[in-house]
């Protein structure tokens, strides 16, 4: 488990132990996570990913240890963190637009009714460009591809300024040259703002290009490294407890054999 | 009886000249703008069944109250407001439950005949309850409902932006730290208000036509949330008073005339939808 600089963490685990109910997810976890750093979370189903989003959301208490998130324990509703969760299928006739479900990221956490001041709509007007959804964020939400729901929910994510931006499973369903296009713009978005991103996914092969370091979650325990010290045949059968090969193909993309993916 | 004209609005100045007509007209212009704004979300939350099911156990409260000796509508507030909060505090664990709440429904319905039954000389005012008794309507009723109506219309405003977020996406809006369990109990609470309201234009068993149709048809016209609320009062609306102008003139229940001016605009906007999608005959505009 490697500890991180001294610039700043945005996230900090000081001997984090979760357990839910009879399973310990991680135990005794120390990790520090920079601002900036774009961080791919892996491990197989049920495995704790989505718990550890819980977590630094505030929705979930770790049972042992703790936890700080841009130097406070985690709060639930925090402006300072976008979170992307994992999609599910919109009903194809919801009434509402995309412009809409952008619109709630912000307007959705005040009472009343009355709609936005002009600086807010065009705060919308931004994220929504820079997902790059202006051409057809006035169309009912239900009747959009895939990819083009997944680029308003991240707008309806940015349109808080947040610091921290986690998705869970953002690129599931989506074809190569969608989770292609998606991931770039995860990244872009990410570095224009200085964004700490921790994204939840199930292949490391599409974030390759994009990410810092991996945070490889399995039976009871949680590692943090580079892609080349986590995911190899040695780590992961250790993490799993059985034989796990790893390969590279000739574009360094990863392929597991064994139990696992 | 007086007769139809073609000069609409000396028709309506004759009508209003029976008290029993404007009580009519008032009480169903504020249940109408009610209903339109409540529908809205009923349709989005997925609830015309717990709507239709909060109707049922309704009128088991009303009959029941009458037995007591109580005001019926006492008792109709009492027990779907009761069954509203109960729905909306178990929630997600009534998801696909529709079996187990239709077989409580209809028990409830069953306790509503037992009920009528224990108090004889009813019957008018069972047949009030179920199909609705806009023209029996008192200026009393008028200001309850305008009152009821008014504070229904309140908690709405006050909750609109997070119930909206709540209820398009309860995942993230949880995560951002709206109660969402808490406004799914409120909006349950408010619904059981509409509900009770509503009754008294279309009674329990068309409660659908008022709540749900409206909604349902501007589900096909526009995404826009203002706009869908804004054309589902106005749809309400238009119901209500020409069903009610018509059956002036043409003595059959005023219900009917509502429940099927909701249907056959339903049944237009779907058939339009159809061909549009079928023959491209027009060009639909981006909205």
């Amino acid at each position: 488990m490697t500890e991180a600089g001294t610039d700043g963490p945005s996230i900090v685990f000081h001997g984090a132990t979760m357990q839910l109910g009879e399973r310990t997810l991680w135990h005794d976890v120390n990790m520090s996570i920079r601002e900036g750093e774009f961080i791919a979370v892996l491990g197989p189903n049920a495995s704790g990913k989505t718990t550890l989003m819980r977590v630094l959301l505030g929705l979930s208490q770790l049972t042992g240890g703790d936890v700080h998130v841009l130097g406070r324990p985690p709060r639930r509703g925090s402006p300072l963190i976008g979170y992307v969760p994992q999609r599910r299928t919109l009903d194809p006739d919801l009434p509402v637009r995309g412009r809409d479900l952008v619109t709630m990221g912000m307007e959705g956490l005040h009472w009343g009714f009355w709609p936005g001041s002009k600086a807010d709509r065009r705060v919308i007007d931004e994220a929504i460009k820079q997902v790059e959804a202006s051409h057809y964020a006035d169309r009912p939400i239900g009747r959009m591809s895939g990819g083009e729901q997944q680029r308003l929910l991240l707008a309806q994510a940015l349109v808080g300024g947040p610091r921290l931006l986690l998705l869970d499973e953002p690129l599931a369903n989506l074809d190569l040259r969608n989770q292609e296009a998606i991931t770039q713009l995860i990244a872009r978005v990410a570095r224009a703002g200085n964004l700490t991103v921790l994204l939840v996914t199930h292949d490391i092969n599409p974030m390759l290009p994009v990410m810092d370091r991996v945070i490889y979650i399995a039976r009871g325990d949680m590692v943090i490294g580079l892609p080349d010290e986590i995911i190899t045949s040695e780590t992961l059968s250790v993490l799993y407890g059985a034989p796990v090969q790893v390969i590279r193909d000739n574009q360094g993309r990863y392929l597991c054999s064994g139990t696992i993916q | 009886m007086p007769a139809f004209s073609w000069n609409i609005l000396a028709d309506i100045a004759e009508q209003l000249q029976y008290p029993f007509m404007a009580h009519a007209y008032a009480a169903g212009i504020i249940v109408a703008i009610v209903a339109g704004i409540v529908g809205y979300f009923v349709v989005l939350r997925s609830l015309s069944f717990a709507a239709h099911a909060l109707s049922h156990v309704g009128f088991a409260g009303a009959t029941g109250a009458v037995v007591i000796g109580v005001s019926p509508v006492f008792g109709l507030l009492v027990f779907t407001v009761g069954a509203a909060v109960g729905m909306g505090l178990l929630g997600k664990r009534l998801h696909g439950r529709d079996v187990a709440i239709g077989i409580v429904l209809a028990w409830t319905l069953g306790l509503g005949v037992l009920f009528l039954s224990l108090y004889s000389g009813y019957a008018t005012e069972a047949y009030a309850l179920l199909f609705g008794q806009i023209l029996g309507i008192s200026l009393r009723d008028v200001y309850i409902t305008l009152v009821a109506a008014a504070v229904t219309l309140a908690i709405v405003a006050a909750l609109y932006r997070p119930l909206l977020f709540a209820s398009v996406d309860a995942e993230v809006a949880e995560a951002r730290g709206v109660p969402v369990q808490f406004l799914s109990v409120a909006f349950m609470v408010v619904l059981a208000l509409a509900v009770s309201e509503a009754v008294q234009v279309v009674g329990i068993l068309l409660i659908f036509a008022l709540l749900v149709t409206p909604a349902a048809i501007t589900e096909h016209v526009t995404a826009r949330p203002a706009k869908a609320i804004g054309l589902a009062i106005v749809l309400a609306l238009a119901f209500t008073l020409v069903g009610l102008f018509i059956s002036f003139y043409v003595p059959y229940p005023v219900s009917f005339f509502i429940t099927t001016l909701a249907f056959a605009t339903y049944l237009g906007v779907r058939l339009y939808d159809w061909l549009a999608r079928r023959g491209r005959l027009f060009h639909r505009p981006a909205q």
